[in-house]
């Protein structure tokens, strides 16, 4: 019940379209701070810009409610060395974690992270969020904290990194009064709702489903000041205006442009279709630096993801889940447990070896039976019914009959990972930050998966309150700037064109296009050769298939917009691919042509940026952002600490 | 006479990403409200159930079924090659989700 074709049977015509079509209209608005997605990062900014009296615009292109990355919920609030329990001095681990993501780490994010997160997470608590036991439900569990009933979780418990930590395996490895209590489980599904309410009750104007389309500059021109943004409204496609003194972009990421087969999509993918690149792309077409661009990585997928990857079953939330094979055998596949410290790591070559050998006996199993039953219903009924859009996993399996102190969960890592390259994810490049979050351009703010090698949901929640008191600030200090009409009319040309048309290319078929061209072109292996090809092929894309591309309503104009911007991310990361002239696995980038590691290109980022329409490059060295502690201290002295709020 | 046969396009797959209980679902929309996807429209009579528009770009969140406010409403149906398999520790009976 409930289908379209059920609904066209019983009334005999199809459904008219719900909402009030409004293209070629408009809407013009004004405010201090607009930040575009309203995800965990977004949702942050709104709540500290508006916190400072700013008045503030918040616009998703989905629903605030549960938009985003972080919306279905969130499992770990990670590097959180600032809680009553950590033993660790949060400078000290932001060093520690900087250098753990290899060089190419965001040593800011990264810092505003470790030193904000936890006062991040008790105003979490004050808006409703749950982050403690605090009705005894997992009573005698290991990790919890009895005085503040917080869940340390056993991820990180013995050291930073995804490789084995050291002393691994010896005799009282990883006992209690050495761990480092730097992840905490929390009940990440009750967030983003409290969020959304917060925001409503500081007065944050939410534009619900309007999708960002572009930043407008000062006077039109590429690379001057931001002073606000252009949005579409992906129900009645009416087009929204923005005026702001200050603009932050919180938008999610670019899962997608590798990936094929937009019927599959959903659950072949962590990310949903929503993730298309929007704010990326728009960045750079107003002048901003973006940098990492050139890095990718394989893409753990096939013919289906979500049941695979988030069921405990054994390829990424197997928290504390042994695995074995078929007849009970221990396989050695980290658990992320206390017995391992949390290490996420798995011999591969072995198991490999083991299942050819006999020595293994597929298929292998998560052995929640196996393990103490507290524990296991600690994962199951915590962490994994809290892990985002795993709760509905845990709900319809449970009613299905699967019983965490009695069965196994079937894993499929070792029977269908076949290593696919050609599917890859973007996901590290993004917008290059300097320390209040801004960008290169005056006016333009970027937080969470928007900047560069960005990190968590607690990266992104404290990235995002960070950066909304920033902008907030640089609002107070400068008065409105001046809009150009002329690029507001270009942008609403741009967004409304696939709506004058009836027929042509749709937005799957123009998606798989580009898909193919990265598959072939941009996979494991590059080349000068294969990545000129690319590049010519989207040209021809351009050049033939877009102008036929056409929407027949503004949810298929949304669809539509997003190809758009996943072509644009596409050429610029092919673009910093051909440019980064070497190969290495920090970058996961292998350059057939030149297969050394260039040992001086590689104490640098590439970061690009167009002028005048053209792409700049330019190399910023590693660390850029100088002494961590040092500098974080200097451009915060006011920092306040945890909301206090009103009697 | 026999019952009317439209002419319409080869149905979305996975055409039914939820299954919606016309006689428990109260057409209030949350679930209309809360996918990020906009995979359901409201339907046009006040206070029957949605409609499923865009099935095949659901991203299986969830949220539709786990902040649906109507017990028994709403319940969330698997693909056939996404339903995942479990055995029983003892037995070594292997099951799956139907």
């Amino acid at each position: 019940m409930g289908t379209w074709h059920e609904y066209l049977k019983t009334n005999g015509n199809p459904p008219e379209w719900p909402y009030p079509i409004k293209f070629g209209e408009e809407t013009e608005l004004e405010a201090d701070v607009c930040i575009l997605g309203g995800g965990i990062a977004g949702c942050w900014a709104a709540i500290s810009a508006a916190r400072t009296g700013a008045k503030v615009i918040l616009m998703e292109k989905a629903d605030v409610r549960r938009s985003g990355a972080g919306g279905p919920g969130c499992d770990h609030w990670c590097n959180v060395p600032g809680n009553p329990c950590s033993r660790v001095d949060p400078d000290t681990w932001a060093i520690e974690e900087m250098k753990a993501g290899g060089d190419f780490s965001n040593g800011i994010g990264i810092q505003i992270q470790c030193r904000e997160d936890w006062d991040t997470l008790q105003e979490m608590e004050q808006m409703g969020g749950k982050i403690r036991d605090d009705k005894d439900e997992f009573l005698g569990v290991e990790g919890r904290d009895e005085k503040t009933k917080l869940m340390f979780s056993p991820r990180y418990s013995a050291g930073a990194g995804l490789g084995l930590p050291k002393g691994y395996g010896e005799p009282n490895f990883n006992p209690p009064e050495k761990r480092n209590n730097m992840v905490i489980r929390i009940w990440g599904s009750t967030f983003k709702p409290a969020l959304k309410k917060e925001c409503k009750r500081l007065g944050v104007t939410i534009l619900d489903r309007v999708m960002a389309t572009s930043l407008l500059n000062e006077n039109g021109k590429q690379g001057a000041r931001i002073v606000g943004a252009t949005g579409l409204n992906t129900r009645t496609g009416e087009f929204v205006i923005v005026k702001a003194k200050a603009v932050i972009i919180s938008a999610g990421g670019s899962g997608n442009a590798w990936f094929m087969d937009m019927e599959h999509g959903g659950y072949s993918s962590m990310y949903s279709r929503n993730n298309s690149s929007d704010g990326t792309a728009m960045a750079w077409r107003a002048g901003a630096r973006v940098t990492m661009m050139e890095a990718s990585s394989p893409y753990r997928i096939a013919t289906g993801l979500k049941h695979k990857w988030y069921t405990g079953g054994g390829d990424a939330s197997y928290e504390n889940i042994p695995m074995v094979d078929s007849n009970g055998k221990i396989l050695p596949y980290a658990t992320q447990g206390w017995a391992d410290g949390g290490a996420m790591f798995s011999d591969g070559p072995k198991m490999r070896a083991g299942i050819q050998s006999g020595e293994y006996e597929l298929p292998f199993y998560a052995d929640f039976a196996g393990i103490d039953p507290k524990e296991a219903n600690a994962t199951w009924n915590l962490m994994l019914n809290e892990e985002s859009t795993t709760k509905i996993m845990v709900k319809t399996m449970t009613e299905g009959g699967f019983d965490y102190k009695r069965d196994q969960i079937m894993n499929y890592n070792m029977m269908e990972f076949q290593g696919s390259q050609q599917y890859r994810e973007p996901g590290r490049g993004g917008l290059m930050v300097a320390w209040d979050l801004k960008t290169n351009l005056d006016g333009l703010y970027a937080a969470g998966t928007a900047t560069f090698q960005p990190g968590d949901h607690s990266y992104a929640a404290a990235t995002g309150r960070y950066a909304g008191r920033k902008a907030a600030a640089y609002a107070k200090s400068i008065d409105a700037g001046k809009v150009c009409r002329d690029q507001i009319d270009a942008e609403k040309e741009r967004v409304l064109a696939p709506t004058k048309r009836d027929g042509g290319i749709e937005w799957k078929e123009l998606h798989n296009g580009l898909c193919r061209v990265m598959q072939y072109y941009v996979g494991e292996f590059k080349s000068e050769r294969t990545l000129d090809l690319a590049l010519e092929e989207i040209e021809r894309i351009e050049k033939y298939a877009v102008p036929q591309l056409y929407a027949l309503d503004p949810h298929k104009l949304m669809r539509s917009l997003e190809d758009l911007s996943l072509i644009e991310h596409a050429k610029i990361m092919i673009r910093a691919m051909k440019e980064r002239k070497l190969s290495n696995p920090k970058l996961s980038l292998s350059r057939v042509d030149y297969p050394n590691n260039d040992e001086e290109e590689m104490k640098y980022y590439l970061a690009l940026r167009q002028e005048d329409g053209k792409p700049v490059f330019e190399r910023i060295p590693l660390r850029y952002w100088g002494n961590m502690k040092e500098q974080y201290e200097a451009h915060n002295p006011d920092y306040t600490g945890v909301y206090k709020p009103e009697a | 006479m026999a019952e009317k046969v439209f002419a319409i396009p080869n149905v979305q797959t996975p055409s039914v990403p939820v299954r919606i209980d016309p006689a428990k679902c109260i057409g209030c929309n949350t679930c209309v409200e809360v996918c990020q996807i906009d995979v359901f429209i409201p339907n046009p009579e006040k206070g029957k159930p949605p409609i499923i528009l865009h099935p095949e770009e659901c991203w299986y969140c969830g949220c539709c079924a786990t902040d649906c406010p109507t017990p028994g409403a709403m319940a969330f149906n698997w693909p056939l090659p996404l339903k995942p398999r479990w055995r029983n520790k003892e037995t070594g009976e292997v099951h799956q989700l139907t």
